[in-house]
């Protein structure tokens, strides 16, 4: 069921390639903006590389969690899905899985060459990718509880950065603060066993939270 | 004598109960609020630091407290709601929150009035600062679910699903801004060590704190009043209620 589900929506994705890559040139270009915004100033880009590119991860990933439930629901597959004798929770996890692998994964393919951009030295990049690596899933798996629960809303868009957006906010100070740390000298590994345990904590409760939501907005 | 607890959870019985109760505690929260401000503006000592300016702490401590305390009551009631599918308890919820988010201002508000005669700044990123203005938008969050939902009954248990998911997250949240703050120590100001307070400043603030809580109980059992006859317009004792002429 679950490799079935992550099956299912990746060929779907692969049937509607603009919307991945949309996703991924909305993260460029906001990246892009900042220093035509503050100037090309390298040792000011430096220390704003990592908080940047993680709003821009963070908006991204937002973005395009209304795709994450909205066309099933319209064409009624939801309902079937949760008509079925399958635990709906590990239906969630694995939407919120193929979310990830179509949004979460490109962004933090393309993270390093961001960080060129903005001047990062070679393991700060690596820090970067590897917090990305381990925060992208989190926001995955929350924003699924938020999807969940706009589905068919007036404004859902607007609504689930809301409901989603102060609820990223741990992923994003320990992701950037991991990259900062090492800029700084300092050790990283804290700040990736935290976000780690963002992702273990979001693993076990946003499914089962998210399945409730499904079954409050489909009821 | 056993009393039947699960008498007022019923909306009807509870609209009563709660019209008697109603102007107890607007009575009790001006009683409280008059003698708190008396206390606080001509009782209490000037501070030999902070000068008058310090006064603000009447209002500012209470409405913090009480902001973060009615988003754990919003939960609870909320929780309760989907759990037992109680009807009134998702209501008491909704009504909560508006209450909760205007103390949660008004301690932003305060705290940014306090701030710039102490610190020159109206506005540091100090850990408490920001968990305040997150709880704010997590007040927003849930306000703003509910509003977008027509269905009352979906409303009170998405809002309820929401209200859980951040009442787990406040102390993650919390910590997480803690941490930050201590990263970045350089630019803020630390109020981390509250300097000894005269008793009668004491006085004043838990005075004050005793009237915040009669003031929310006041407006939130007003407010679910309201929500009551909003949901139970269809039902006879609400035509009754009209026909008598006990409400407009």
């Amino acid at each position: 069921m679950f490799m079935w589900i992550i099956k299912r929506d990746l060929l779907l994705a692969m049937r509607r390639q603009s919307d991945v890559l949309t996703t991924l040139f909305f993260f460029i270009i906001v990246v892009s903006l900042f220093p035509l915004s503050v100037g090309p100033e390298m040792n000011m880009l430096r220390t704003m590389a990592p908080g940047v590119v993680w709003v821009a991860a963070l908006l991204a990933s937002m973005l395009s969690l209304g795709r994450m439930f909205a066309n099933d629901y319209v064409d009624g597959t939801l309902e079937q899905m949760l008509l079925s004798p399958q635990s709906l929770s590990l239906l969630v996890l694995g939407k919120a899985f193929a979310h990830w692998l179509v949004t979460g994964v490109p962004l933090v393919l393309m993270a390093p060459v961001l960080g060129i951009q903005y001047d990062l030295p070679a393991d700060a990049l690596f820090v970067l990718t590897a917090a990305l690596l381990l925060g992208t899933p989190v926001l995955s798996l929350i924003g699924a509880i938020g999807a969940a629960l706009t589905l068919g809303l007036r404004g859902g868009g607007v609504l689930v950065s809301l409901l989603v957006l102060p609820l990223y906010i741990p992923v994003l100070i320990f992701g950037a603060g991991a990259v900062e740390a090492n800029m700084a000298g300092m050790d990283f590994d804290a700040h990736l066993s935290l976000i780690g345990a963002f992702l273990l904590a979001s693993i076990v409760l946003a499914p089962w939270a998210a399945a409730a939501s499904l079954r409050v907005s489909l009821e | 004598m056993a009393i039947n607890w699960f008498k007022y959870s019923s909306p009807a019985s509870f609209y009563s109960l709660a019209g008697k109760m109603i102007p107890v505690f607007v009575f009790v929260s001006v009683v409280l609020l008059v003698a708190g401000l008396y206390v606080g503006f001509f009782v209490a000592p000037t501070d030999f630091q902070q000068g008058e300016a310090y006064r603000i702490i009447f209002i500012h401590v209470p409405a913090a407290w009480m902001s973060m305390f009615l988003y754990v009551v919003m939960a609870f009631w909320a929780g309760i709601g989907l759990a037992f599918n109680t009807r009134l308890s998702s209501m008491l919820a909704t009504a909560i929150a508006p209450t909760g988010a205007m103390f949660t201002f008004i301690a932003l508000w305060t705290g940014a009035l306090w701030g710039k005669p102490m610190w020159g700044t109206w506005w540091v990123w100090d850990a408490r600062l920001t968990s305040e203005l997150i709880l704010f938008f997590l007040y927003i969050g849930f306000m703003s679910l509910q509003a977008a939902i027509d269905d009352p009954r979906r409303a009170d248990k998405a809002g309820a699903i929401i209200a859980l998911v951040g009442v787990i997250n406040i102390p993650i949240i919390y910590f997480s801004v803690q941490w930050w703050n201590t990263l970045h120590q350089g630019a803020s100001v630390s109020i981390n060590q509250a300097p000894a307070m005269a008793t009668t400043m004491l006085t004043g603030m838990l005075i004050m704190v005793l009237a915040s809580w009669m003031y929310s109980i006041a407006v939130i059992l007003k407010r679910t009043r309201v929500i009551i006859l909003e949901r139970e317009s269809h039902t006879a004792w609400v035509a009754e209620l009209q026909k008598k002429g006990a409400i407009l």
